[in-house]
């Protein structure tokens, strides 16, 4: 088994991207985006600005200089060079960063593509599209949905801006030329090129919505746990990781044992089913993928404005030190769930105070999740402080989205599949539009919006990155007031997503939301998985527990390939039992141990090995064919003669070393025949057929053989 | 090793499904149904025969759908007998089976004032018990049974369920349907390698025509009601049929610009309909891809009915539970309108023997005798609504043939249908097939593999190809362009991998599988090669003659490489399917190797020829392995002559 981490996690938007290579056969896990790198670009310019710019190169736009920039900002790399501002930034049609080096694999050599969650396929399309791609892809059918829309969402986005530059250029931008990359503040540098530079071949022009459809056309799509057979040898299931609906990890069991892939994993969601790491037990290898609690240790610094930072500090560490399975079991049991609510609440309490002072709230965030249930709870809030302010849902697919997470029951938490038991509404969005709180819109120019449009409001929209999509045009609306406030996650660098929007009055609240797996609950985890050989990342401390661990870790980092020797190199086999009772058992002398020839027809069927009887003709006899030990002379006479069969024996002379001296039996009853014995070799001579077999019989009862 | 099947309900019969199965030591209760038509003891399954604890005895329970005759006598079972194992059933039975058991416990209870078997509460108590599933989904209900629901099709959630223990596997298919409705799909599932199906058998000997044709009938009987201002009477269970029926109303409705009002009894189905919006994906891929922009389940002409709108004037269109009109409010419907001929009664779907539902259809009676006091004159039209949601024997055939298990069980069907079905499938398929009556066991045997582990140069060596060449003697001769008129050989490639290998038992390990190679490595032991060789004397006086006069002067070498050219060429002939290398000094046939031997002394020559030769014999030297005896025999015969 081979492992090449060719990307490690960015977060809840960005998944990490591997090779894996098994049983023969080339893995390929996740195709993730990194939108971050979004924030380069110039976002849409605003109505207004848009006329104003005639000029191709916006360099020579008045609203230049850093003076403009209220206060300085404290950048710890950037140490001579003047603070960015928002002419700095890339004014072309934005291209995509997809998985560094990716392009360096032959796509037509991928055999299967896992996809482990929504956004681990919004790449996918980019190598689907590759003329030679046959890999099977395999996602589940609630991440294929979501995916697709996310996917679709970002094409229709694109075009707006599309439609602003123009038809596309004919090769290479004029951005990425070496001179212009050369003239980039070195932040905007950074994120072009890389830290090394080598990740300019990452960038590509966006897919079309054709190349998303044949992209969904090919990936399969699988029920919870349900079963998949790749290629007859390996079974693949995906289990539900809690991330966010669909979202899963991988068991994907060989002849030579079973992996568990784990993804990004929440114990306890608050929408999506929680992480069945129960199903994951019993896998002899895990690759442990969840680089969350990475990002969760670089504490979020946010904020411009006088706002407290909503990190809550809950390291107080639970007591682990007991590696009772039980105990492992309560500790990964103890409830997320009540600090993402905390958040929640505290979001809610500050989108209420930015509405009652009259100002709007633009909650561009990404994570289904998050709006699905901040949805609920601030209407709950609004209902609490007897506000009547619309809430609008603002996406291409918005409608789209709300109504497919009511119809998947399967996909979410148990508390939510009660309410489907009881007859009720999966998600609060159902009642909230029936009584016409919530209002869906698929762009900011729908007619219908124009004549509902009343603000203070409160806006869910795309797109996270602040660059595509109608946040951009809400953001340049309400940037300069002082009341509103915009909601954003902590994946993104605030400072540069924020630039063209400065100087911003806008109150601005940032928030990390729980992505993965908390680093204490690793050990508990893997106490209860058990798992022979463990791949983890090398950037993540494994805290360990007192007790030596049981299993042989391998730290893999990006770009480095890990040999991991097999655990066995022998895998099952099933033997039909029809076969099994033709069987010839031969006992050797030295006891213990019996043996048999076997013959029949391998099938190798849904992961199983099975030897059956087949059409083989039978022959009629079997005979020895492999010998092994030396012949006791004297007792092949005794067998040759209790056969009929009479000669005489000529020993060779004792002492001579040369393993080429031989002994011979002369046989001349019934007929000349010669045996000549050697240390390692016996060579018969005789005229007829009948005799040569039978003192190859005879030679065989004074040898062991098969 | 064996599957034992005991089947408690619906053998030879339809009602109370319910078969317990046991395979390598588990034991499944598929379904847990209640027979509509009895009122005393016999209308559960008689639990007794599991044996004293249910807990101990039962590893699990599964429910295929909600049907009553397939989950009515759950609560039951798990509140009364006391059974708190797991139960499993797809996300939509689970939701939709309270409703169900809750208007069949309100008909028993309150209409008919009967003792109440089990109560509101024991159904809600007996859900919690229940683990949802998803379609396909493989659960590992322990280390060693796995089971997994397959699309069936009859009603909302309806699975087959695929059950496995070890190397023994079966399949209950529930109620299913073969072909598509108007709300659902058509049963799907894998081929799978089976041991037993267990199969409904419903319609054992209809075969069904297309369904447009009584859809239209149908629609057409509701239409000439309506116009003519009477009431028509869909009594229905809540869930399936009534969607179904009000999707093809809607419909018909929307395209007619119909505006008579069509009614839901009671807040029952419509509360149903609630459901069906968010198991939507659970239906027919049409329904389900419209999902975003119109909900199928939003129906817009439905309104609630009251009971005080029995007797308003004007036409309207009414379901009504409880199906078959077997109590409750449909029975108190019809009591109402069954007396005028303007109005019309539709019984969609099959009626369990004992019900008005299966006096009407069985028959046009003009009165029927509720009870002792309550006669009804029965005035209205009746129309019978064949299409039911059962797949007909066209499709239970196919399902068996695709599946082509080792043995098949009939249940939940008429007797003498069912042996009909029976013989069909012993005769036309060859698969072993029973119709055992209730509390009746069928055994049948159940696959068993040994296992071993392979090493891996043992499971190469069997993927290998083995390709085999083959000249078959053709007709085709060569065109005369050339002066040889060989024959061409149709070459044949078969390549029929065989896997050989050596199976190794010691004491106390794992049964190892291993190649022939590797053997002798993993016994630690030098290998002792027997061969035989053979230096044969050859009489080629005439063949040597000629040769001799036609290359005079050659050196000897070369006579004898013509000479090996000379046996190649005829053993080519003679031996077609084989393939024989040349060396130059020596022929090798698999692992016959041939040479001319000039040794004087050659010491597998055996002077046992009888010295009458006058010519200077040839040698050919000989020797090969056991492997290519008959072969080796072949050739020297050969070169003999």
């Amino acid at each position: 088994m081979k492992f090449t981490c060719l990307r490690k996690g960015g977060g809840y938007h960005f998944p990490p991207c591997h090779i894996l290579d098994i049983c023969g056969f080339r893995i390929l896990l996740d195709c993730p985006l990194d939108l971050s790198a979004l924030t380069i670009f110039s976002p849409i310019p605003s109505a207004s600005k848009a006329s104003s710019v005639d000029k191709p190169n916006p360099k020579c736009s008045n609203r230049s200089g850093p003076l403009d920039l209220e206060e300085p900002l404290v950048r710890k790399r950037q140490k001579v060079e003047r603070p960015l501002d928002a002419d700095d930034l890339i004014y072309a049609e934005p291209w995509y960063k997809t998985v560094r080096n990716l392009h360096l694999w032959n796509t037509s050599f991928i055999d299967v593509v896992l996809i482990s969650s929504p956004m681990g396929m919004l790449g996918l399309p980019f190598l689907s599209r590759i003329k030679g791609f046959s890999a099977k892809i395999y996602v589940t059918e609630a991440a294929a949905r979501l995916g697709q829309l996310m996917m679709e969402d970002l094409v229709s986005m694109h075009m707006e801006i599309r439609q602003l530059f123009g038809p596309e250029e004919s090769c290479i931008p004029q951005w990425m030329k070496w001179e212009e990359l050369k003239l980039l503040p070195s932040s905007l540098r950074d994120v072009a090129l890389g830290k090394d530079g080598g990740e300019m071949g990452s960038w590509m022009p966006l897919y079309s919505a054709a190349d998303v459809k044949d992209c969904m056309q090919k990936a399969q799509r699988l029920k919870y746990a349900e079963e998949t057979c790749y290629n007859s040898t390996l079974i693949i299931k995906a289990f539900s990781s809690g991330l966010e609906i669909g979202a899963c990890n991988w068991t994907i069991n060989g002849p030579k044992g079973g992996i568990a892939f784990i993804s990004s994993s929440i114990f306890g969601s608050a929408h999506a089913m929680n992480f069945d790491y129960i199903a994951l037990q019993g896998n002899d290898t895990v690759i442990y993928s969840d680089f969350s609690s990475l990002d969760a240790t670089e504490d979020i610094e946010n904020d411009h404005s006088n706002f407290v930072p909503t990190t809550h500090d809950f390291s107080s560490l639970r007591n682990e030190e007991n590696d009772e399975q039980e105990l492992a079991k309560s500790v990964l049991h103890v409830d997320d769930n009540l600090e993402e609510n905390q958040k929640l609440a505290f979001l809610s309490s500050h989108v209420i105070d930015s509405v009652k002072a009259g100002g709007s709230v633009l909650i561009p965030v990404g994570r289904l999740g998050i709006v699905l249930q901040l949805l609920e709870q601030i209407s709950t809030s609004l209902d609490v402080s007897d506000l009547k302010v619309p809430i609008y849902i603002i996406s291409s697919v918005g409608e789209e989205l709300l109504a497919f997470t009511n119809i998947i029951p399967e996909w979410l938490c148990k508390q939510r599949q009660e309410k489907l038991f009881s007859g009720q509404p999966l998600f609060g969005h159902v009642e909230l539009i029936n009584e016409g709180k919530l209002h869906v819109f698929p762009a900011i120019h729908s007619p219908k919006l124009l004549m509902n449009w009343q603000e203070p409001c409160i806006v869910f929209s795309p797109h996270w990155s602040l660059r595509l999509g109608p946040a951009v045009h809400f953001l340049q609306r309400w940037c300069g007031d002082q009341n509103s406030l915009l909601i954003l996650e902590n994946e993104l660098d605030v400072e540069l997503a924020l630039l063209p929007f400065k100087p911003m009055a806008m109150k601005v609240l940032q928030c990390s939301f729980l992505s993965g797996i908390r680093l204490q609950k690793v050990q508990p985890l893997l106490n209860i998985l058990q798992p022979k050989v463990l791949l983890f990342p090398k950037d993540l401390k494994l805290i360990n527990s007192s007790k030596s661990t049981a299993f042989s870790i391998f730290q893999y980092c990006p770009d480095e390939t890990l040999c991991i020797p097999s655990l066995k190199d022998k895998s099952e086999l099933e033997i039909a039992t029809d076969l099994a009772f033709h069987f010839d058992w031969r006992n050797l002398k030295q006891g213990n141990i019996s043996m048999t020839r076997l013959k029949g027809e391998l099938f190798r069927e849904h992961g199983k090995q099975r030897l059956i009887p087949g059409y083989v003709q039978e022959s009629s006899e079997i005979r020895q064919l492999v010998h092994w030990g030396s012949p006791d002379l004297d007792r092949l006479m005794t067998v040759l003669s209790g056969r009929g069969i009479k000669g005489t024996l000529r020993k060779a002379s004792r002492g001579s070393e040369s393993e080429n001296v031989a002994s011979a039996v002369l046989v001349n009853d019934p007929s000349q025949a010669l045996i000549e014995v050697k240390e390692t070799s016996t060579v018969i001579t005789a005229t007829s057929e009948n005799l040569a077999s039978i003192i190859f019989e005879s030679i065989g009862s004074v040898l062991d053989g098969i | 090793m064996a599957i034992d099947s005991l089947v408690l309900g619906a053998g030879q019969e339809v009602g109370k499904s319910c078969v317990i199965v046991t395979i390598n030591g588990k034991r499944i209760m598929f379904d847990c149904g209640m027979h509509m038509g009895h009122l005393d003891h016999r209308r559960y399954p008689d639990f007794s025969l599991i044996g004293p604890n249910f807990n101990q005895t039962l590893t699990c329970i599964i429910i295929t759908h909600f049907h009553l005759d397939h989950i009515g006598a759950l609560p039951y079972f798990t509140e009364v007998c006391g059974y708190s194992g797991p139960i499993y059933m797809t996300y939509p039975t689970k939701a939709l089976a309270p409703l169900m058991l809750e208007d069949y416990r309100k008909v028993m209870v309150e209409r008919r004032g009967e003792e109440e078997q089990f109560t509101s509460e024991h159904i809600v108590e007996c859900m919690k018990k229940v683990i949802p599933v998803d379609l396909k989904q493989t659960v590992q209900v322990d280390k060693d049974l796995q089971i997994r629901a397959y699309y069936a099709g009859h009603v909302l959630g309806a699975a087959m369920f695929y059950a496995k223990v070890g190397d023994a596997a079966m399949v209950y298919t529930g109620d299913y349907n073969m072909t598509p409705d108007r709300h659902l799909g058509a049963a799907q599932i894998d081929r799978l390698s089976l041991d037993l199906v267990i199969t409904e058998s419903t319609y054992a000997t209809t075969i069904r025509d297309s369904k447009y044709a009584r859809e239209r009938e149908f629609l057409r009987a509701v239409h000439t009601c309506v116009a003519g201002g009477g009431k028509v009477l869909i009594p229905s269970f809540a869930l399936g049929r009534a969607q179904e029926l009000c999707i093809l109303l809607e419909d018909y409705w929307e395209r007619m610009n119909l505006k008579v009002p069509i009614y839901f009894s009671a807040g029952l189905t419509r509360q149903a309909n609630m459901y069906y919006k968010m198991l939507i994906s659970w239906t027919s891929q049409k329904i389900k891809e419209t999902y975003s922009t119109h909900n199928a389940f939003d129906f817009k002409n439905v309104h609630k009915f009251e009971r005080s709108m029995i007797d308003a004037p004007g036409p309207c269109v009414l379901f009504a539970t409880p199906g078959m009109i077997s109590g409750g409010f449909s029975l108190e419907v019809f009591k109402h309108w069954a007396p005028s001929e303007k109005n019309l009664v539709t019984m969609p779907g099959y009626c369990v023997a004992g019900t008005i539902g299966h006096k009407l259809m069985s028959g046009k009676p003009t009165k029927i005798d509720l009870d002792k006091d309550t006669r009804i004159d029965v005035r209205c039209q009746i129309h019978q609504l064949t299409f039911s949601p059962h797949t007909d024997a066209k499709g239970i055939m196919d399902l068996v043939k695709f599946l082509s298990p080792k043995h098949v069980i009939l249940v939940h069907g008429e007797k003498p249908r069912m042996a009909t079905l029976k013989g069909r499938i012993q005769s036309e398929l060859g698969i072993q097939c029973y119709d055992p009556a209730n509390n009746e066991t069928v055994s049948v045997p159940s696959t068993h593999y040994a296992t071993a582990v392979a090493s891996d140069a043992f499971v190469q060596s069997c993927s290998n190809p083995n390709f085999k060449f083959s000249t078959s003697g053709s007709e085709h001769e060569q065109g005369s362009s050339s002066s040889n008129r060989k024959s061409i050989p149709r070459l044949q490639v078969s390549d029929d991998r065989v896997a050989e290998g050596i199976l190794v038992m010691e004491k106390n390990k794992k049964a190892k599988v291993v190649h022939q190679d590797e053997l002798l490595v993993m016994l630690e032991e030098k290998k002792h090669q027997v061969k035989f060789a053979y230096c044969c004397p050859a009489h080629i006086g005439n063949l040597q003659e000629n040769q001799e006069t036609e290359s005079t002067g050659l050196p000897l070498s070369s006579t004898n490489n013509d000479m090996l050219q000379l046996l190649s060429a005829k053993l080519t002939n003679e031996l077609s399917e084989v393939n024989i290398q040349d060396f130059g000094d020596h022929l090798q046939v698999e692992s016959f190797r041939v040479s001319i031997c000039s040794k004087e002394d050659c010491p597998y020559r055996l002077s046992d020829n009888g010295g009458e030769e006058h010519y200077e014999p040839m040698f050919f030297c000989c020797s090969w392995a056991m492997e290519d005896e008959k072969l080796a025999w072949k050739v020297i015969s050969m070169c003999q002559k």
